[in-house]
């Protein structure tokens, strides 16, 4: 579609999202706000899927780890404040946002780099399954610590710290998941337009090409990885602190299927898709859960038919109707 | 005689008993163009593949400017001037024209860590990627989508890519297989145009172009070169002639007229 | 020393069950080139079937055969209403549509029977034990399982080897375009190998019957584990299938049975159980990273 249609609809869509606490207040649908934080928190973990995934070509069934990971980072970090001892006698446990979130990122983006570098040195199927038992090895992991809560999850007492603003608050955290969202959405909208885009897209559309005009293509799906890792960490985190609570579901590997269900929702390969399809998911299990302690039966169902006979999920059916692909 | 930019000693390639590369010897000088010719299926293919890296080869020596090549990668070679062009066309069909070409500007100067600033409008790649694509003769398909471009402008991207890479060598897998005359004059000429600064090999079924091309010429069969040196002895050889005939191949007088 | 052997048989045990899987599942990624996620709900149903089966009619072979003929209709059912329209399809198409199979499947299942498990007891023709070599006592289920399972294992290779079917097998293992460009049926082809790999799932969930819990979400455990061996083994191999699943079976077993004796020795109590099951549990995904590290296309690949 055009380029001045595409800017009308982001300011429409910045407007709405920026009004939306005030207007859900103001209509009594609170609930609505938290709704739409979670929506911007997957959005967040599923871009980053898409990174490696939608741009890069690499299907990760595995990136729940990374989000878990970046839950238990608040988590334990979190437990060792409060405990007042420090984690392995050295490393100060922490309430500070501004510490929290990139040791988050970092710690992700490390596992994300070791299970990168083993899995990227296979390809296509094996890479798939690959991913999804590293994956399960993290979960084994962190559910036998039982310091940090075993199978029951870590309880967060109190949210991370952030200057005065209190994140239990329901308005001061959506603005904050809003504003990191968008701070994501630049960082990956100026990292695919970028010379490492570039060559990352082309990887993506055939490593074969890609070798033979020089370039080592493994060093460059590893670190498109490792970023992808780290946002992921990131959303984790966040959900952490908006649960006050890290949880072993969050390393589960559904939880990887409910990611790439977004990116695929959304449209694979797209800037906004993922964050499309997150909210459209968000929403989905909001309702059918409403209708049916089965919702997850009619949420295969949608899949299945998505999958089967759409192509481009959401942005794609959007486009095709607006105008053509760009 | 200068050296050799391409030195290949005793090459073997066994696939269980099957012999692909037969102990073949191989050179190419800067400035000249080889020809590869030979029936279907006598390993010309697999040959490139071991030159380039994609195979690698059971026993012999690759040398680049007398330097063995042998243990690296394919990204490795091109590094040291090495672009190899496909015969089934290997491209990025999302990217249009001159994406294809100024990804490959953008490898070649070795700055593909960048994560900031826009690579599309970049002049840098933009401008030397349009200056190759008028050398091929595809300036004005530079914004096709690859998808959407025809057989023989595959072809010449193809060309175009891997003249982006600023070999010292080609190899060119029949670059005219699938061309139309005219397309194929075409290629003949920008390939002519080509021989002062780098070295060709060129495998080819394509006779016309052969003669017209070819400083030199070896013909390979199963596996084995049986014969190597200039088009007229090649044109004159029994060996050759027989080759051809007894794989069924027509061969005549008339075939060999430039 | 008689522990240890009790131990081995169990991993010889688990080994055998992670083989039935890994075979049809790396038949079926070899031979179509699809990835199935859906293939641990096919265990799942072999189980609750059978076991649903016995229950009822009290006989331990009516519910052998109601599992297999159960888990055959519902793999040839899938192969036709969704497999049939992916092998043409990227990756990711394939995972999210198996993967909306797993949801539909674990949902169903519940709807009919329920969240709580399903309990069945031993066969009594099965049950008891038997003292083998060295006075050691070992349930006749078990050696049962371990004997079918080779069983089934020398039948495949028979099979593969040794027929036409097998032949083009091995042919669509290594070159799948090649056995398509030869005119061969493909599409009864696939049916058949789906329907092999269904049939073998099937069997391997009624046997755990007994001796594992037949519930809702048990094809996942197990499928993933399956991964584990088909990629040690190597994608599309039957014989890597074999040695990578007794391999895993055992160190799995040996691990979990071992480690948190090991740790009590340094930790306390609750704390060596947890992290020993903890790490016994990574166990198998180090083996799967150190097989990576040096083979990274497995033990045994079958293509080139």
């Amino acid at each position: 579609m055009r380029t001045s249609v595409k800017i009308a609809l982001l300011i429409v869509a910045a407007a709405a999202l920026i009004a939306l606490p005030i207007v859900a207040d103001a209509m009594g649908e609170k609930a609505f706000i938290s709704l739409a934080t979670r929506a911007l928190i997957y959005g967040i973990a599923a871009a980053s899927l898409n990174l490696a995934l939608g741009y890069g070509g690499m299907i990760s069934f595995g990136h729940a780890a990374f989000y878990g990971i970046g839950g238990y980072v608040v988590g334990i970090l979190s437990f060792h404040y409060a405990a007042g001892e420090p984690l392995f006698g050295v490393i100060p446990g922490t309430n500070q946002l501004l510490v929290t979130l990139p040791m988050a990122m970092l710690i992700a983006g490390l596992f994300a780099a070791l299970i990168g570098a083993l899995s990227l040195r296979t390809t296509g199927v094996q890479f798939i399954m690959i991913t999804l038992a590293f994956a399960q090895m993290v979960f084994f992991l962190f559910v036998s610590l039982e310091k940090y809560g075993g199978d029951d999850g870590l309880i967060i007492r109190r949210t991370n710290a952030f200057f005065d603003f209190n994140l239990r608050d329901r308005e001061t955290m959506y603005y904050l998941c809003l504003a990191l969202a968008a701070l994501v959405l630049v960082a990956l909208w100026r990292i695919t337009r970028s010379r490492f885009g570039f060559a990352l897209v082309g990887i993506r559309q055939s490593e074969r090409r890609m070798a033979a005009i020089g370039l080592s293509t493994y060093r460059y799906k590893l670190v498109g990885f490792i970023l992808s890792g780290m946002g992921a960490g990131l959303a984790g985190a966040l959900t952490a602190n908006l649960l006050r609570f890290a949880s072993p579901d969050m390393l589960h590997w559904t939880k990887s299927g409910e990611l790439m269900i977004m990116v695929i929702l959304g449209g694979v390969g797209t800037l906004f898709g993922p964050f499309v399809g997150a909210a459209v998911f968000v929403i989905l299990e909001s309702v059918l859960a409403s209708w049916t302690a089965n919702w997850q039966f009619p949420l295969g169902l949608i899949l299945l038919v998505v999958v089967l006979f759409t192509h481009g999920g959401v942005q794609g059916f959007v486009e095709r109707i607006v105008g053509r692909r760009t | 005689m200068s050296e050799p930019i391409l030195s290949v000693r005793d090459l073997v390639k066994n696939f269980g008993g099957l012999k692909a590369t037969d102990h073949v010897d191989l050179d190419v000088y800067p400035g000249e163009i080889h020809a590869l010719i030979g029936p279907n299926g006598a390993g010309k293919t697999t040959l490139i593949s071991q030159l380039c890296g994609e195979l690698s080869h059971d026993a012999g020596e690759i040398r680049i400017d007398g330097r063995s090549i042998d243990d690296l990668s394919v990204a490795e070679r091109v590094h040291l001037g090495l672009a190899r062009s496909f015969q089934i066309t290997c491209l990025l069909p999302d990217y249009t024209v001159l994406e294809n070409v100024a990804l490959a500007v953008q490898v070649r100067s070795g700055s593909s860590f960048r994560f900031w600033k826009g690579a599309r409008g970049d002049r840098a790649l933009v401008a030397p990627a349009r200056s190759i694509l008028e050398q091929v003769g595809l300036a004005d398909r530079a914004d096709r989508i690859v998808a959407n471009l025809s057989h023989g402008e595959r072809k010449q991207l193809e060309l175009a890519v891997a003249l982006a890479t600023e070999p010292r060598l080609l190899l060119l897998d029949e670059p005219m297989a699938g061309l139309g005359s005219v397309e194929s004059g075409e290629m003949i000429e920008t390939l002519s145009g080509l021989k002062s600064r780098v070295g060709i090999l060129l495998v080819e079924h394509d006779m016309d172009a052969v003669f017209a091309l070819a400083d030199r010429i070896s013909v390979l069969v199963y596996g084995r070169v049986i014969a190597s040196g200039a088009p007229e002895e090649i044109r004159a050889s029994d060996a050759v002639r027989e080759a051809y005939l007894g794989a069924g191949e027509e061969f005549d007088e008339g075939d060999l007229a430039c | 020393m008689t522990l240890f052997v009790e131990q081995l048989l169990n991993g010889l045990q688990l080994g055998v069950m992670l083989f039935l899987m890994a075979a049809g599942l790396t038949l079926i990624f070899g031979i179509m080139g699809v990835i199935n996620l859906a293939h641990g709900s096919i265990y799942m149903v072999g189980a609750y079937v059978g076991c649903y089966v016995f229950l009822q009619t009290g006989s331990f072979l009516t519910g052998f055969a109601a599992a297999i003929a159960g888990a055959a209709v519902t793999g040839i059912l899938i192969e036709f209403v969704v497999i049939r329209r992916l092998y043409q399809r990227d990756h990711l198409d394939q995972v999210l549509a198996t993967f909306a199979l797993i949801l539909l499947f674990n949902q169903g299942v519940t709807m009919v029977f329920g969240l709580q498990p399903l309990f069945v007891a031993m066969p009594s023709f099965l049950s008891g034990s038997v003292e083998l070599f060295g006075g050691l006592i070992y349930p006749v289920y078990r050696l049962a399982i371990i004997a079918v399972g080779l069983l089934v294992a020398l039948g495949l290779y028979l099979l593969i080897n040794h027929t036409r079917i097998g032949m083009l097998v091995r042919a669509g293992s290594t070159n799948r375009e090649m056995v398509r460009a030869l005119g061969v049926r493909v599409g009864l082809l696939y049916t058949l190998v789906f329907g092999l790999g269904a049939l073998l799932a099937g069997l391997a969930g009624f046997m755990a019957g007994p001796i594992l819990a037949v519930q809702v979400g048990m094809g996942e455990q197990i499928l993933i584990t399956t991964f584990v061996v088909v990629v040690i083994g190597g994608v599309g191999s039957i014989r890597g299938a074999f040695v990578a699943s007794l391999l895993v079976g055992v160190v799995d077993t040996l691990l979990r049975s071992y480690l948190p004796g090991l740790l009590r020795q340094v930790m306390v109590g609750p704390e060596a159980d947890a992290l020993g099951a903890g790490i016994s549990s990574m166990g198998i995904y180090l083996i799967m990273a150190i097989v990576l590290l040096i083979r990274p296309k497995g033990l045994f690949p079958a293509h080139g």
